[in-house]
């Protein structure tokens, strides 16, 4: 296999707080080829979104204690000084945000604030920016690219600001585009819309994406490999079908159970987890999931489960003999399907 | 089209009277300008000219995109907006001009629960006074006993009564939702309107509160209006679907018809458009990639709204040599006319085939344009 075009190993965020130390990510390793999309998948406070931030070199050193390894093209972007990371961060790795109301600037035209960032990276004029910035407008198809780029947010409605979010990120031909829940905020249709956008564009710009989400639909269309998280760890790593199809971890499971199928003909009740993610101050010792999970043993309060592999790439941090996890999957989880 | 003229199936409507029915509800939003004389310059057509019924019991479920007016037509149904037009009528009551005192009253059979638990609970009142809040105003229940009937409320939708002290930022997001729900059932309402109720909560807690409706219904015998963006939670949740666009109903048909038989192209599209937590299905289905935002509601389409962005009128005029969408669609606007049993839709060229094949793909749209094609229209002027 190719050199991964990037590498996080043993990936650990944590913040000191009054209340005692946020264990946001702790312990996250995956790898990236040029042109996959990985989907990360898991519940509010999982660590999804800081994990990100940390390869973007968004969160600040002084308030959090980061270790592990990010590789990107032979380097390890924690060593890697700030004005340096200025030079990646938007031209080699770039990010969508999930609000597209917030992330834009409500003062600037939209044209501008693309112009801006390839400015920042290219030695260009003005004119030549702002022409870069419409051509990057039609690229993502928004109509009449020309008279948009000279607009305000405001006057954008929301799938339009998401898709010259998109445009932004992509200014630069970026080699990894990371979409921190791109669709959360925005209707179905137009979500649509977007991940197709999203799909296309990185096999012109031959990028590899990152999708970072809650809804399991979401990944299922549109990822390779998946990795669902739950409070700061990966549960479950795979390809997409080893997670729909022959899914390994209770949480998972869980997931899979909670969301209402539309393929479903009765009405049935749906199987959420019980209780509530955990604080992530206080981690539950051993397995973190251990207190919602229904199939939980003796050593589950003990012990931390490793993300041990089952077969090629597919890997599960369970205690659970596989023989175990074989058998309630398919008696208990993919039955109720 | 060969449907309309069907002799209507023996319909079996849910019995009795409708809890809820709307004819002919107009919301209009004026728009003004000027500084010193507002004069009027348009109207936004929130809601357009719907009809509704709502059985008692039963759950009718609203889906649409952003700004189709579902929770406008909601607050109608509310009393919180007037109707510019129409008529409401509540328990066989026309409630369309009630006032004061009548109005509150009427307000205990009603009951909202709100789409975002962080902005739907006064930050500096305890849970128990913000669920308590309803039996102050309408003082169903003697003072000494409300924190007794709060702590009954709590237990039931799954708080620990002993957090009555507590105020909502101590609560997680489903948490709080479920402190919604509990002051909605305070007054032992008839009817809930749930506007997006779980689309701010992640999966496994929406999966919480959708099981706790289910059973609150169950228990109360309350009649749900259940309005939501996200398909497949409304269709879990539903007796019957509205698919609103634009200020009008599209179609409207129980959920399993609905997803088996879309007939408007605009509910087709919307159908593919919810990503399937299933790889094999969702590779399987071919999406319509529905072209552009919602036309503004100022000024909407002439003829069928839709028809701006419809893929289904292009081919079918595609078919007869002409450029664009069907000029019926343009000119002529469709009525919701029977489509099946317990489905109606308004559309002049309404999807035909059966969509799932075995509880397979969702939908091949071009084969069925294909069908389309292949039989000689007979839409006439």
């Amino acid at each position: 296999m190719a050199q991964p075009l990037l590498e996080v190993k043993d990936l650990k965020v944590h913040f000191p707080t009054d209340d005692g130390l946020v264990k946001a990510v702790d312990g996250v390793s995956y790898s990236l080829q040029a042109g996959e999309t990985l989907g990360i998948v898991g519940e509010s406070g999982s660590g999804k979104s800081v994990s990100s931030l940390t390869v973007m070199g968004l969160i600040n050193p002084k308030q959090a204690r980061i270790s592990g390894e990010v590789f990107f093209q032979g380097q390890d972007l924690l060593k890697v000084p700030k004005d340096e990371m200025r030079t990646i961060r938007g031209a080699k790795i770039s990010m969508i945000f999930q609000d597209p109301m917030t992330s834009l600037h409500p003062f600037y035209k939209v044209g501008y604030q693309i112009a801006e960032s390839i400015l920042e990276h290219q030695d260009i004029s003005k004119q030549e920016a702002f022409d870069q910035a419409v051509e990057m407008l039609a690229r993502v198809n928004i109509p009449h690219p020309k008279d948009r780029a000279s607009q305000y947010p405001h006057e954008f409605s929301g799938g339009m600001r998401q898709r010259a979010m998109i445009a932004m990120a992509l200014s630069l031909n970026p080699d990894v585009l990371i979409a921190d829940e791109p669709t959360t905020a925005l209707d179905v249709t137009v979500q649509a819309q977007i991940l197709d956008l999203i799909d296309r564009l990185k096999s012109e710009f031959n990028a590899a994406v990152i999708i970072i989400t809650h809804d399991l639909g979401v990944v299922a269309e549109h990822c390779d490999d998946i990795m669902v998280m739950y409070a700061g760890k990966a549960a479950e790593f795979g390809d997409t079908d080893d997670i729909y199809y022959k899914p390994l971890h209770p949480y998972t499971w869980g997931l899979l159970s909670s969301i209402p199928r539309l393929d479903e003909d009765k009405q049935e009740r749906l199987n959420p987890i019980r209780g509530l993610p955990p604080s992530l101050i206080q981690v539950p010792p051993g397995c973190a999931f251990h207190p919602r999970c229904p199939y939980k043993f003796d050593p589950c309060d003990r012990d931390v489960p490793e993300l041990l592999p089952v077969d090629g790439h597919h890997a599960a941090a369970c205690h659970l003999s596989l023989a175990d996890k074989e058998r309630i999957r398919d008696q208990e989880v993919l039955a109720r399907r | 089209m060969s449907v309309q003229a069907e002799q209507l199936p023996a319909q079996s409507p849910p019995s009795g009277e409708p809890l809820v029915k709307l004819e002919g509800i107009k919301k209009y939003f004026p728009i003004t300008q000027g500084i010193l004389f507002q004069h009027h310059v348009g109207n936004v057509h929130a809601v357009d000219d719907v009809d509704l019924e709502v059985y008692p019991g039963q759950t009718v479920g609203l889906v649409g995109e952003t700004g189709c007016g579902k929770s406008t037509l909601a607050r109608v149904v509310m009393r919180l907006y007037d109707a510019t037009e129409g008529k409401v009528w509540f328990d066989g009551r026309d409630i369309t001009h009630l006032k004061g005192k009548e109005l509150q009253e009427l307000r205990e059979d009603m009951q909202m629960v709100f789409q975002d638990p962080y902005a739907s609970l006064n930050p500096r009142k305890t849970v128990g006074t913000i669920v308590g809040e309803p039996f102050r105003l309408h003082q169903t229940v003697p003072k000494n006993r409300i924190k007794s009937e709060v702590q009954q409320l709590m237990e039931l939708v799954g708080l620990n009564p002993e957090h009555y002290n507590r105020y909502p930022h101590e609560f997680s997001g489903g948490q709080r939702q479920r402190i919604g729900v509990a002051r909605s059932l305070a007054l032992r309402p008839k009817l809930i309107v749930c506007d997006e109720p779980v689309s701010a909560l992640d999966v496994s807690i929406q999966a919480q509160i959708l099981n706790l409706l289910g059973d609150l219904q169950d228990e109360f015998k309350l009649t749900y209006l259940f309005i939501a963006h996200d398909l497949s939670v409304v269709k879990h949740v539903s007796d019957r679907v509205a698919v609103m666009y634009l200020g009008k109903i599209v179609e409207m048909a129980e959920g399993a018809s609905l997803y088996r038989t879309p007939k408007h192209p605009y509910s087709g599209a919307l159908l593919s458009a919810v990503p399937m937590a299933d790889p094999e299905l969702a590779r399987q289905k071919r999406r319509i990639i529905l072209q552009g935002d919602v036309p503004s509601p100022i000024d909407p389409p002439s003829g069928c709204r839709f028809h701006p962005r419809c893929p289904q009128s292009r081919a079918i005029a595609e078919a007869e040599g002409i450029d664009g969408p069907h000029p019926r669609c343009i000119q002529e606007e469709p009525e919701l006319t029977t489509q099946g049993p317990e489905q109606t839709a308004a559309c002049h060229f309404p999807l035909e085939a059966s969509i799932i094949e075995g509880g397979g793909a969702v939908d091949r749209f071009e084969d069925l344009v294909e069908d389309q094609e292949s039989k000689e229209d007979p839409a006439p002027n």
